[in-house]
């Protein structure tokens, strides 16, 4: 009896029915990952509630105006200054006694904020202002903080802050959590992020 | 003498035996580092730059709220007045809240702290309207956003 030998499936379409699922798949994908400044916005508030006092020189006015021109303390400025200018500004720990600040490096400047826990970053825009401007602004003032929190960080843990945080969000990060967490925290403690924003209404 | 026989020389046809197999790896590597697009874009989307940026991972536990000028081709119907989009059509102001809400309600109950707000917005849009929905996400108590940017050098921004 002739052997008789099973027909091999033909594969040769194979390819073909992958092309389309590749093609497919390639149309739809999307690579980005999202990412961008996280902030949280202030819970409402009544009306009656006064705002508590502050004292100007604890106060660092920026300002962006229609024409998108930069303002800091009423005067112009230009962006690639104002990171400088508000770690300057934070940094300056001009306070006296119970207020005095020890971490700061500043120039302590009397005429300046007292200590990074007093001073408050006042951002004011209008209602022109274009947004690609806005986040410009946005993101240098939470460089300024990013700049000092990594440094106090690298002064007290040997690392600065941005890469504290990386740990803490990484799964395979093999230090203690519960450590790095509390030291975030205390770095945060030593320099928060106090940025008042507010629209100015025309 | 020994006769040569006219040997005709033909190229051997490359196989393609393999290639099912390279096609079958790239579309592997598609399938796994693909994320469909959620939303159809209905306005410009450009988006500003910032190098502070932090990754916004849960994908589940984002809302997307988009902002800019409609499209080319809504134009003629929506004008060029900077428009807020929600899921696939556009919205006014008011509808903020309603979409906040309807969000939150189709989320478990446990992930409803950590629900971001993720604001896409077009880099020439004015302020006025971004401190408007940002009023709306105040009254609806979603106090986490992230101004989601591309990332780069801020100063990119003001060219």
């Amino acid at each position: 009896m002739a052997k008789r030998e099973t027909p091999e499936v033909n594969a040769g379409s194979m390819a073909d029915i992958a092309f389309l699922l590749l093609i497919f798949f390639l149309v739809t994908t999307t690579m980005e990952n999202d990412s961008g400044i996280s902030r949280k916005l202030p819970p409402m508030q009544d009306q009656e509630v006064e705002p508590p006092i502050l004292k100007e020189k604890n106060v660092f006015q920026v300002m962006v105006n229609r024409n998108d021109d930069l303002l800091v303390e009423d005067e112009l400025m230009d962006l690639s200054d104002l990171r400088q200018a508000a770690v300057d500004f934070l940094d300056n720990g001009g306070g006296v006694g119970p207020e005095a600040c020890d971490y700061c490096q500043g120039a302590r400047d009397p005429a300046s904020s007292d200590n990074p826990d007093k001073a408050v970053i006042m951002l004011v825009n209008d209602r022109n202002t274009s947004y690609g401007t806005y986040i410009a602004v946005q993101n240098e003032l939470v460089a300024a903080y990013n700049q000092l929190r990594n440094r106090t960080a690298m002064e007290l843990y040997g690392k600065t802050f941005t890469r504290m945080e990386a740990d803490y969000n990484d799964v395979n990060y093999t230090g203690d959590k519960e450590l790095l967490e509390e030291q975030i925290q205390r770095v945060r403690d030593m320099w928060p992020q106090k940025l008042s924003e507010a629209d100015r209404a025309n | 003498m020994a006769k040569f026989k006219k040997r005709k020389t033909e190229m051997p046809a490359i196989s393609t035996a393999s290639l099912p197999d390279i096609v079958f790896m790239l579309l592997f590597f598609f399938m796994v580092a693909t994320t469909m697009r959620e939303d159809t874009l209905l306005v410009e989307n450009t988006l500003p730059y910032a190098d502070q940026v932090e990754k916004l991972d849960k994908k589940d536990l984002v809302m997307y709220i988009y902002a800019g000028k409609p499209s080319q081709r809504y134009q003629a119907s929506m004008g060029t007045e900077a428009r807020i989009q929600l899921n696939d059509n556009f919205a006014s102001l008011n509808d903020i809240q309603q979409f906040i809400f309807a969000e939150r309600e189709s989320k478990r109950e446990e992930l409803i702290p950590f629900l971001t707000t993720s604001l896409k917005v077009d880099e020439e849009t004015r302020m006025g309207l971004v401190s408007d929905i940002k009023l709306e996400l105040r009254k609806a108590e979603a106090l986490k956003i992230n101004y989601t940017t591309r990332t780069g050098d801020a100063s990119q921004n003001l060219d």
